[in-house]
C-alpha cells in the first residue's frame, strides 16, 4: 500500500500522564486527514458557579482547589483578582514572599512533568516506573528536585498542596531566618543536580517540526515576568492591561460543538513556558540562558515539543533567581504580618503566569463581601485550540512517514509538551462531535 | 505476590495523587513492596483485580457511578482517598443549585440548552449529583482530607501489607492543636471547625496561623448543636455558621440543612 493511501484509526483512550482525562481521536481514510480531535472526558465541577456566596478570602483559598499541580498559581492569582476588588494593597515582604511561593511552585510542575510525564517517551518506556530500575540515578535525582521544590513550598506556604499561610492582605505566618537559610543552602546544593537534569534533556531527541503561531504571557519592565504584568503577544509587540483580558482570550464556539475556544490575533495562541521564554528572554537570568543555548533554544523557537526544553530553562532561571530572592529576604529579615481587610463591593481581576501559561481570574463581590460572580480562564483551555491546531498539521505532514503506532505516540507526546492540565480546564471544554 | 494497588481518579483536582508522589523519601521503598497498577488505567474486559483500590474524588455522573462499581467488584479493598472521595468536597456546594442553572451559569444559556436536548452529550454532560463514594459503593477505609495527609496514607498501606487493621483515631482536630500548644483561635475571637472536625492532620492549618475550616469531615458523634452555640457566643451570625459548615462539609447532614436553628 503506498503511503498516501493509509487510512489510520488512532483512538487513544484517557490519555496517561496528562493531568486530567482525555482522549486523542485521529481518522485518515487514503492518506487524507478526516478527523483530529482532543475530547476532554473529565467531570464538571462548577467552581466558578460554587464560589458563590463566599467570604473575600475563602475564594482564593478554595479556588486553589481548582488543581493540585497548579494550587500555588491558582490561589496567587484569585489573590490578586479579591485584593483589587477589596482595594487591598499587599506589601512589598508579601509580594516577595508570594514570588518565592510561586517559584517554587515553577521549580515543582516543571520537574514534574519534564522528568515524570515527557521523558519516559523520549526513553522508550510506558511510564516513570520501568525507570525506577533501569534509571535510578535519574529517577532519585528527579525525586530529590521534587521534593526540595515540595519543601520550599511547604516553607513559605504552610504546606505543598494547597498552602493555608498565606491569604488577602498577606501571610498568616511568615517563615523564620532558620527555615529561609535552609531552603537557601538547599536550593545552592542542588544547583549540581539541575545541571545533570540539564544534561539528561540534552539527550533527548525532540521532533523536528515547526508552526509558527501567536505567543502571549505576561511581560513586566522590571522582570522576568511571573507574578505580575501586563498581557503582551508576539504577533503585535504591545501589551494590554490585565483588566482586558477578555479582549485577549475571545472565547468562542466552534459549528458543531460548545467547546470555548480562545484566539486573539490569529486563528489561536500558545501559552506556556515556550510562550514566556520567546516573549521575555533577554530577562531570563544569565545561566537560564547559558542552558537554553546549550539546549539549542533559540528564539522565537516555533516547535511545540520545544516546551519541554523551555520548562528546563525555567527551572534553571527560578533556582537562580529564589536564590537571589532568599538572600534578599534573610538580609532585610522578615516582620510578622496581620493580614486584614474590610468587606465591601467590587470587582477584580488578577493574573499571574503559572507552570502552563497565562492564568485570569474575575470575581465580583455584593456589599455584604459575598462572591456573586466568578469567572476564570485556564492556561489549557487557551491552549486547547492551538494543540488541535498543531495535530492538524502535524498528522498530514507525518502521514507518509509515520506508521499508525508512531503517528499515535507523536500525538500523544504532542500533547504531552504542552502539559496540559485538564481537571483545571474542563470547565471551558467540551466534546467535539462531527456528524 | 506483591500487593496489586490502583489508583482511580474521579471528579477532584488530582492533588491527593500529588501528595502521594510526594512522599519522594520512600516512594521508592513503596515500589518495592506493592505492584503498582498505572495511575490511569483504562477499565477493559481484562482488566484485573485489585487488591487495593484507591479512589479519588467525587462521583458526578452516571457514567462514573458505572465505573466505581466495576471497580469495587474487582478490588479486594477500597479505599475514598481525599475530601472529594469521603465527602464530595467543595464541588458538593453545586447541589444546592439544579444542574440546568450550574451549566447555564458556567457555560451560558445556548450552551445549556444543546447539552440538555442532545442526547450525544449526555453520557459526559448528563451531571446529577455531587456524590461521596461512600454514597455510591461500599468503602473499607477512608483517608480523610483536602489534601489527604502522607503519613496516613502510609500507615494504611503498611497496615494492609502486614495484615492489620488501619487505625483513624476519631479525635477531634482540637486534641492534636492542644498537643501543638497552639493559642486557641476562639480565643482570638475567631470562628473555628476544630472542635467538631476529624483529627489526624495534625491541625495543620492552625499551626500555620489560620483556622480549621472542616476539610477532613464531621466526627461521627460531633456535637453540632454545642458547635453552633460557640459559634454564636462568638457572634457569628447563623447565616455565616451554616456557612462555615458548608465550605468543605455541604455533603454532611448539617451542611443539607436549610438552618443551623
Amino acid at each position: 500500500m503506498a503511503a498516501t493511501e493509509k487510512t489510520y484509526t488512532i483512538d487513544i483512550h484517557h490519555v496517561t500522564r496528562v493531568e486530567g482525562h482525555g482522549n486523542i481521536k485521529v481518522s485518515t481514510k487514503n492518506g487524507v486527514v478526516k478527523e483530529v480531535k482532543l475530547e476532554i472526558v473529565e467531570a464538571n465541577r462548577f467552581f466558578e458557579r460554587l464560589v458563590h456566596g463566599m467570604a473575600p478570602h475563602e475564594v482564593p483559598w478554595i479556588v486553589s482547589r481548582i488543581c493540585g499541580i497548579c494550587c500555588v498559581g491558582h490561589q496567587m492569582t484569585a489573590l490578586k483578582a479579591v485584593e483589587a476588588a477589596m482595594g487591598v494593597t499587599p506589601s512589598a515582604q508579601t509580594i516577595l514572599l508570594r514570588k518565592l511561593l510561586t517559584e517554587s511552585q515553577f521549580i515543582q510542575s516543571h520537574v514534574l512533568h519534564v522528568c515524570f510525564l515527557a521523558v519516559p517517551d523520549f526513553m522508550g518506556v510506558p511510564s516513570v516506573l520501568p525507570l525506577a530500575s533501569s534509571h535510578p540515578d535519574v529517577v532519585k535525582r528527579a525525586l530529590k528536585l521534587k521534593k526540595l521544590a515540595n519543601d520550599y513550598t511547604a516553607a513559605i506556604g504552610g504546606r505543598m498542596l494547597h498552602p493555608m499561610a498565606c491569604t488577602v492582605g498577606g501571610f498568616y505566618k511568615v517563615p523564620t531566618q532558620e527555615t529561609l537559610e535552609n531552603i537557601r543552602n538547599r536550593l545552592v546544593e542542588a544547583l549540581p543536580d539541575v545541571t545533570e537534569m540539564v544534561r539528561l534533556v540534552k539527550t533527548l531527541k525532540i521532533p523536528a517540526y515547526e508552526r509558527q503561531t501567536e505567543y502571549v504571557s505576561l511581560k513586566d519592565p522590571t522582570e522576568y515576568a511571573l507574578y505580575d504584568g501586563t498581557i503582551y503577544s508576539s504577533d503585535t509587540k504591545e501589551s494590554v492591561p490585565v483588566e482586558r483580558y477578555l479582549e485577549v482570550t475571545n472565547e468562542f464556539t466552534v459549528p458543531h460543538s460548545t467547546t470555548k475556544w480562545s484566539k486573539w490575533h490569529r486563528e489561536s495562541y500558545f501559552v506556556g513556558a515556550l510562550a514566556r521564554v520567546n516573549n521575555n528572554f533577554d530577562q531570563l537570568r544569565p545561566e537560564a540562558k547559558e542552558v537554553a543555548d546549550e539546549l539549542g533554544l533559540k528564539v522565537p523557537c516555533y516547535n511545540p515539543y520545544m516546551n519541554n526544553v523551555a520548562q528546563m530553562v525555567e527551572v534553571v532561571h527560578c533556582f537562580h533567581n529564589s536564590i537571589a530572592m532568599l538572600e534578599q529576604a534573610l538580609n532585610t529579615g522578615l516582620k510578622e504580618e496581620k493580614p486584614t481587610y474590610t468587606p465591601r463591593a467590587g470587582r477584580g481581576i488578577g493574573s499571574c503566569e503559572v507552570p502552563r501559561g497565562i492564568l485570569f481570574h474575575d470575581y465580583t463581590f455584593d456589599a455584604s463581601g459575598r462572591c456573586i460572580a466568578g469567572n476564570a480562564i485556564i492556561p489549557t483551555s487557551q491552549n486547547i485550540n492551538n494543540i488541535e491546531r498543531d495535530m492538524e498539521a502535524f498528522v498530514p505532514m507525518m502521514l507518509p512517514v509515520m506508521s499508525q503506532e508512531e503517528l499515535a505516540l507523536h500525538m500523544e507526546m504532542l500533547l504531552r509538551a504542552y502539559d496540559p492540565c485538564i481537571s483545571c480546564s474542563v470547565h471551558m471544554l467540551d466534546v467535539e462531535f462531527v456528524d | 505476590m506483591k500487593p496489586r494497588v490502583a489508583f482511580f481518579d474521579f471528579a477532584s483536582c488530582e492533588g491527593c495523587q500529588l501528595a502521594i508522589l510526594n512522599c519522594e523519601d520512600i516512594l521508592l521503598d513503596i515500589l518495592g513492596l506493592v505492584d503498582i497498577v498505572e495511575f490511569r488505567e483504562a477499565l477493559s474486559e481484562k482488566a484485573p483485580r485489585y487488591d487495593v483500590a484507591f479512589i479519588e474524588g467525587s462521583i458526578n455522573r452516571e457514567m462514573d457511578v458505572e465505573r466505581l462499581r466495576e471497580i469495587r467488584a474487582r478490588s479486594t479493598y477500597l479505599v475514598a482517598m481525599g475530601a472529594c472521595a469521603c465527602l464530595g468536597n467543595v464541588q458538593a456546594r453545586s447541589n444546592f443549585v439544579a444542574p440546568a442553572e450550574n451549566y447555564k451559569c458556567v457555560y451560558g444559556e445556548e450552551a445549556r440548552n444543546r447539552v440538555q436536548t442532545d442526547e450525544r452529550y449526555w453520557p459526559l454532560w448528563s451531571h446529577t449529583r455531587v456524590r461521596a463514594v461512600k454514597d455510591v459503593v461500599k468503602v473499607d477505609y477512608e483517608l480523610r482530607g483536602c489534601p489527604v495527609v502522607p503519613a496516613e496514607f502510609l500507615h494504611l498501606v503498611k497496615s494492609l501489607i502486614a495484615g492489620s487493621i488501619p487505625h483513624f483515631p476519631p479525635n477531634a482536630v482540637c486534641v492534636e492543636c492542644k498537643k501543638n500548644e497552639n493559642e486557641c483561635v476562639l480565643l482570638q475571637g475567631r470562628t473555628c471547625m476544630g472542635p467538631v472536625t476529624y483529627g489526624g492532620c495534625n491541625a495543620i492549618c492552625v499551626n500555620n496561623g489560620y483556622v480549621c475550616d472542616g476539610c477532613r469531615g464531621l466526627l461521627p458523634d460531633a456535637n453540632i448543636k454545642a458547635h453552633v452555640e460557640l459559634m454564636r457566643e462568638h457572634r457569628l451570625p447563623d447565616e455565616q455558621i451554616l456557612s462555615r459548615y458548608r465550605l468543605f462539609c455541604s455533603n454532611e447532614a448539617i451542611g443539607k440543612r436549610e438552618s443551623v436553628g
